[in-house]
C-alpha cells in the first residue's frame, strides 16, 4: 500500500465503510477469516433474496402436478435433499428458511439498536435516578436466561403460536428484550467515558445544549464498536430463533419456514436413520452463524491495532526524503494505543 | 551478601555501542523509518542525553537497547552492550542481558510498578529472574530480599526494611520513581536507560530525582542513557549529548561544548526556543500592577472548592481560600504543580465545577449560585484553551466546525458568514483559512492547539481561560504558540487567566503571577518580582528546582539552592 493513502485528503466513502475497510487492512490468516466470514454471510443474503428462484417448491408445498410429495423420502433427482415426515421438500425449507432468519435478525438488531443506543445515551450523559433505575433494569434482565425469557415474552405477545409476520415480531421482540441490555451498557459505557473528553467540556463551555452534545459530539464516537457487536448480535438472534423454534414457541410450518422447527421435528428421524431432515437445517443454522461470528471476530482483530497483523516492514534501506506525515501520524496514533 | 557481579572497569571500552543502528515500523499507511541511520557509544561512568523533540526516534533507539521493541519493528545494525548484539542474539541470552547488564526506568512510575505486589517483591523478582554469577545457582527468596533492601537504601527510600514490604500506592509520585530505580539498580547494571524519567514529576520533584541519578554515577560507575526532551534536565546532569531529529543523529557534542557552541542550525534552533527564566519576562520594567483602572472580570473572595470525599472519608479541599482579582485586558498567571488547584480555580471560573465556599464573581455573576440556564448567556464571553490539542476536538468533525460551533450555538449565522469568520480567525492564529476543510488528525499538534486558540477567540470573548495550553507541545512548537498566544493578546486585548506548571512560561505571558501549593496561594506579585525575588519558601524551593539550559549556570545554582531544596 502505498505511504500517502492516510495523509492525503479523505478516501472514498466507499473504503470508509466498516467491512470494506477492514478488508483493506487485514492481512495473512485474519484476512482468511474475515472471507470466510464474508463468502458465508454473503451466501446467506444471496440465499434470501434469491430464494424464490432458488427453491424449487414453497416452504408449505406438499404437492405438485405430478402428485402428493412422498413422506420421508431419501435425496433423489426430486427432492435433492429428501423430504420430511409431513411430506415437505427439505431443500426448499432449508431455503425458504433463510428469509424468516434474516428478517428475525434485521427486525430485532434494529430495534434493539434504537432502543439500546437512545437509552444509553440518555443514561450515560445526565446520570442520576434515570441512570440508576435503567441500570437495574438491565441488570435484572441480564440475570434472567434469555431464552427464557425470549419464551415468556413470545407467550405474552402472541400466546405461542402465530402467522409469519406475528411470529417474526414477537420472536424479535423476545429477542431485543435480550439485546437492549447489551447495546445499552456498552454505549452507556462509552458515553461515561467521553462526557470526561475535552471536547465534550469544550462543547459545554462553549454553551452547547445537551441535546447538542449528545447528537452532535458524544453519539458518532460512541457507536464505533456498533458492527461489531451487530454481527455478533445477530448470529445470535439466530441461535435464539431456532431455539425458540426448537421449543415449539416459532412459527407455524404453514406461514413460514424456519430452521429450528424442522430440527424439533427431525429428532424422532434421527433414532430411525433418516439423517437428511436433520443435517441441512442444522448446517445451515451453523453455516451462517459461523459466518456472522467470523466476520465479527475479524472485525473485533482489525479495530484494535494490537492485534491487527501487518504485512512485514520490508527491511529495505529508506529511500530517502522525510516520511509522509501520515505514516507518522499513524505511528504516534498506534504508539499512544500500545 | 556476595554482590561480585562482573562489570567492566573504567577504560575497559564503551558499555553501549550502537553501530548504523536502522529500525523500520510497519503501519496501515506503509513502512515508517522512525530511526535511520544512529551511531553512539556510551562509555562507564558516563551520563549520555539523547534529546529531541516527538517523533525524533529517541524513545525508539532507547527501546532497541533492551530489546523491547513491538513485533511490526524490524531493526537492522548492531546494538552491542558487553559484546552481546541485542538484536541478533537469542530470546533467552537477552533475558539474561535485560537487568544484569542493562536496565529500564520508565516514564510513568505510577504505572511501571505493579499495584497488587509489595514493591519488595517487585525488586526481588528481578533479581531471582537471573542466576547467581558467582555461584551460578538460583538465588534464594531470602537472598533476593535482602538485595532489594539494599537496592532501596542506595535510592534514599527512608527505613528501606520496613518499606520493602508497602505496597506502591504508599508511596508518593518521586518516591515511586526511586523505587523503579532501585529495582533497576538491583542487579548492579553497567547501563540504565532513562526514558525521560522526570517528565511526569512534579519540578521539585525531579531536583530529587536528578540528584538521585546524578549520585549514582558518581557513587558506583553507573552508565546512564538519558532520554529527554527537556534541555534544563539535559544541562543538569549530561556528560555529552545527542542531538536526534527525524530518526538521524543532527549533532553529538560534550554537554558544555552543545550549550556554548551549537553547530547545527537545528540544534541552535532547539535551544532558542527553550523558554529561560527570566528571559523575555512579560513584566520586564513593570514596577507596579497594570491594568488595574480596568473593570474587575473575575473575583475570588476566600474562595474554596471541594470534592465530596467517599463515604465516610471527609471532602478533600482542593482549593483553599483563595483570592485574587483578574482585571480588563490583564493576564494572569497561575502556577503550581500537580495538586495545587490550579485547574480547579480555572474550570470552576467556566462552570465546569461547582464552587463551596467563599465567592467567586465571574463578570457579575457569582459562581456559588450556579445555575447553567441562567450562566449561558455569559458564556460567550469566556473562551478556554484546553491541555490536549488533540483530545479537545472532536475526531469526527472537521477544523472549521469546530472553531465555528460557539458562533453557531451563540449566534446562529448563516453558513456562509460562519465560514467567513472561521477564515478570519485561523488566519489570525496563522493558519491558512483552507485548513477549515481538514480532519484534527490531519493537523500537528502546534496547528491544532492554534486551532484551538481560534476558537477560544471566535466570539471575541473578554475573558480567556488557558489552562496548560503548551504542556503538551514540542519545545520549538511551544515557543511559536506562545510568541502567537502574546501577540493575539495584545491585538485583541483580551483578560486571559493562565495556568501552567512551568514558571519560565508563565513569566514569558503574565503581567501578574499567582504561586499555588496546596490549594492555598501561598504569593502572589508582579511576574518579574516573584521569579527575581521570591519571598514565600516555597516559591523559593520552586525557583531552585527547575532546571535552567546551561549547564555551567546549572551547576553554580545547583550549590547555591542546596541549602533551598533540603530545607
Amino acid at each position: 500500500m502505498d505511504a500517502n493513502t492516510v495523509s492525503g485528503r479523505k478516501q472514498p466513502f466507499i473504503y470508509r465503510l466498516p467491512v470494506i475497510s477492514h478488508f483493506r487492512t487485514s492481512v495473512g490468516l485474519q484476512r482468511a477469516m474475515l472471507v470466510t466470514g464474508l463468502v458465508l454471510s454473503i451466501g446467506f443474503l444471496l440465499t434470501t433474496v434469491l430464494a424464490p428462484f432458488i427453491a424449487p417448491y414453497g416452504f408449505a408445498q406438499l404437492s405438485d402436478a405430478s402428485g402428493t410429495f412422498p413422506a420421508q423420502q431419501p435425496p433423489s433427482a426430486a427432492h435433492i435433499w429428501g423430504t420430511t415426515v409431513g411430506g415437505y421438500d427439505v431443500f426448499s425449507r432449508v431455503i425458504w428458511g433463510a428469509r424468516a432468519a434474516a428478517v428475525v435478525i434485521v427486525v430485532a438488531v434494529v430495534m434493539s439498536i434504537f432502543l439500546g443506543v437512545a437509552l444509553g445515551l440518555l443514561s450515560g450523559y445526565f446520570g442520576g435516578w434515570l441512570d440508576r433505575t435503567l441500570v437495574v433494569i438491565a441488570d435484572a434482565i441480564y440475570a434472567f436466561p434469555s431464552l427464557l425469557l425470549a419464551i415468556v415474552m413470545s407467550i405474552v405477545i402472541n400466546h405461542g403460536q402465530s402467522s409469519f409476520w406475528g411470529g417474526i415480531v414477537a420472536c424479535s421482540i423476545s429477542i431485543s428484550v435480550v439485546f437492549i441490555p447489551q447495546y445499552f451498557r456498552v454505549i452507556r459505557a462509552e458515553t461515561i467515558r467521553l462526557k470526561a473528553e475535552p471536547y465534550v467540556e469544550s462543547a459545554k463551555v462553549v454553551g452547547a445544549s445537551s441535546v447538542r452534545i449528545m447528537g452532535r459530539h458524544i453519539f458518532k464516537n460512541a457507536t464505533r464498536t456498533l458492527p461489531l457487536i451487530f454481527t455478533l448480535n445477530a448470529s445470535e438472534a439466530i441461535l435464539t430463533l431456532a431455539g425458540l423454534g426448537f421449543l415449539g414457541f416459532g412459527i407455524e410450518p404453514s406461514s413460514a419456514a424456519e430452521w429450528g422447527f424442522d430440527l424439533s421435528k427431525a429428532i424422532a428421524d434421527a433414532s430411525s436413520g433418516i439423517w437428511w431432515t436433520g443435517i441441512f437445517p442444522g448446517a445451515a443454522i451453523v453455516l451462517t452463524v459461523l459466518g456472522l461470528t467470523l466476520v465479527g471476530e475479524s472485525i473485533n482483530d482489525l479495530n484494535d491495532p494490537r492485534l491487527r497483523g501487518r504485512r512485514k516492514s520490508g527491511g529495505k534501506t529508506p529511500a530517502g526524503g522525510p516520511d509522509s506525515n501520515g505514516a507518522q501520524a499513524a505511528l504516534e496514533a498506534e504508539s499512544r494505543v500500545l | 551478601m556476595t554482590t561480585n557481579i562482573d562489570r567492566p572497569g573504567p577504560g575497559s571500552g564503551p558499555v553501549l555501542d550502537i553501530e548504523n543502528l536502522k529500525v523500520t515500523f510497519a503501519t496501515d499507511a506503509g513502512d515508517v523509518y522512525a530511526v535511520k541511520d544512529v551511531s553512539l557509544e556510551v562509555n562507564p561512568g558516563e551520563v549520555v542525553a539523547i534529546v529531541g523533540e516527538s517523533g525524533s526516534g529517541k524513545t525508539v533507539t532507547a527501546k532497541t537497547i533492551l530489546g523491547l521493541l513491538p513485533e511490526t519493528a524490524t531493526s537492522q545494525g548492531a546494538v552491542l552492550i558487553n559484546g552481546n548484539n541485542v538484536i541478533s542474539v537469542s530470546a533467552a541470552k537477552l533475558r539474561q542481558i535485560r537487568g544484569r547488564d542493562v536496565a529500564m526506568v520508565f516514564q510513568e512510575p505510577s504505572t511501571a510498578l505493579n499495584p497488587v505486589y509489595t514493591v519488595g517483591w517487585q525488586i526481588a523478582e528481578g533479581i531471582r529472574a537471573h542466576a547467581d554469577t558467582g555461584s551460578g545457582k538460583k538465588i534464594s527468596a531470602k537472598d533476593a530480599k535482602a538485595r532489594a533492601i539494599e537496592a532501596l537504601r542506595k535510592v534514599g527510600i527512608p527505613d528501606p526494611d520496613t518499606r520493602v514490604n508497602y505496597y506502591p500506592h504508599q508511596f508518593s509520585g518521586g518516591q515511586k520513581q526511586r523505587v523503579v530505580i532501585a529495582a533497576a539498580l538491583a542487579l548492579n547494571p553497567g547501563l540504565i536507560v532513562a526514558d525521560e524519567p522526570t517528565t511526569a514529576l512534579d519540578v521539585t520533584v525531579q531536583a530529587e530525582i536528578l540528584e538521585l541519578l546524578r549520585d549514582l554515577r558518581d557513587k558506583y560507575g553507573t552508565s546512564i542513557v538519558l532520554i529527554t526532551h527537556n534541555m534544563g534536565v539535559v544541562a543538569d546532569l549530561a556528560d555529552r549529548v545527542v542531538v536526534m531529529y527525524q530518526g538521524d543523529v543532527v549533532e553529538e557534542a560534550p554537554a558544555r561544548v552543545l550549550f556554548a557552541q551549537p553547530r547545527e542550525e537545528y540544534t541552535k534552533k532547539l535551544l532558542a526556543a527553550v523558554p529561560h527564566l527570566g528571559r523575555n519576562s512579560a513584566s520586564e520594567g513593570m514596577t507596579e500592577r497594570a491594568h488595574q483602572g480596568g473593570k474587575v472580570l473575575v473575583e475570588a473572595k476566600n474562595l474554596t472548592i471541594e470534592y465530596p470525599g467517599r463515604l465516610g472519608t471527609p471532602a478533600f479541599k482542593a482549593v483553599d481560600g483563595v483570592s485574587f482579582t483578574v482585571s480588563e485586558g490583564e493576564v494572569f498567571g497561575l502556577v503550581g504543580e500537580s495538586g495545587s488547584g490550579k485547574t480547579t480555580i480555572g474550570r470552576a471560573i467556566a462552570g465546569l465545577n461547582r464552587t463551596t465556599g467563599g465567592s467567586l464573581n465571574v463578570l457579575g455573576y457569582e459562581m456559588l449560585n450556579f445555575k447553567e440556564r441562567t450562566f449561558k448567556p455569559l458564556r460567550k464571553e469566556i473562551g478556554f484553551v484546553f491541555q490536549d490539542p488533540a483530545a479537545s476536538f472532536n475526531p469526527q468533525l472537521t477544523i472549521g466546525d469546530c472553531v465555528a460551533e460557539p458562533l453557531i450555538i451563540h449566534s446562529n449565522p448563516s453558513p456562509a458568514e460562519a465560514r467567513k469568520r472561521v477564515g478570519e480567525l485561523l488566519e489570525s492564529v496563522q493558519l491558512p483559512a483552507s485548513y477549515a476543510d481538514r480532519f484534527p488528525h490531519e493537523l500537528s499538534g502546534g496547528q491544532r492547539q492554534r486551532a484551538s486558540l481560534a476558537r477560544a477567540l471566535i466570539l471575541n470573548p473578554k475573558l480567556l481561560i488557558a489552562d496548560e495550553p503548551t504542556s503538551a507541545l514540542d519545545v520549538s512548537v511551544q515557543a511559536v504558540v506562545l510568541e502567537l498566544f502574546k501577540e493575539i493578546q495584545r491585538e485583541f486585548g483580551f483578560a486571559a487567566l493562565f495556568i501552567s506548571h512551568d514558571l519560565a512560561v508563565v513569566d514569558m505571558l503574565s503581567h501578574w503571577v499567582g504561586v499555588l501549593y496546596k490549594g492555598k496561594m501561598v504569593e502572589q506579585g508582579l511576574g518579574n518580582q516573584v521569579m527575581g525575588n521570591p519571598q514565600h519558601d516555597y516559591t523559593r524551593k520552586l525557583i531552585a528546582s527547575l532546571p535552567v539550559p546551561d549547564p555551567d549556570e546549572q551547576a553554580r545554582r545547583r550549590e547555591e539552592f542546596r541549602a533551598v531544596l533540603h530545607g
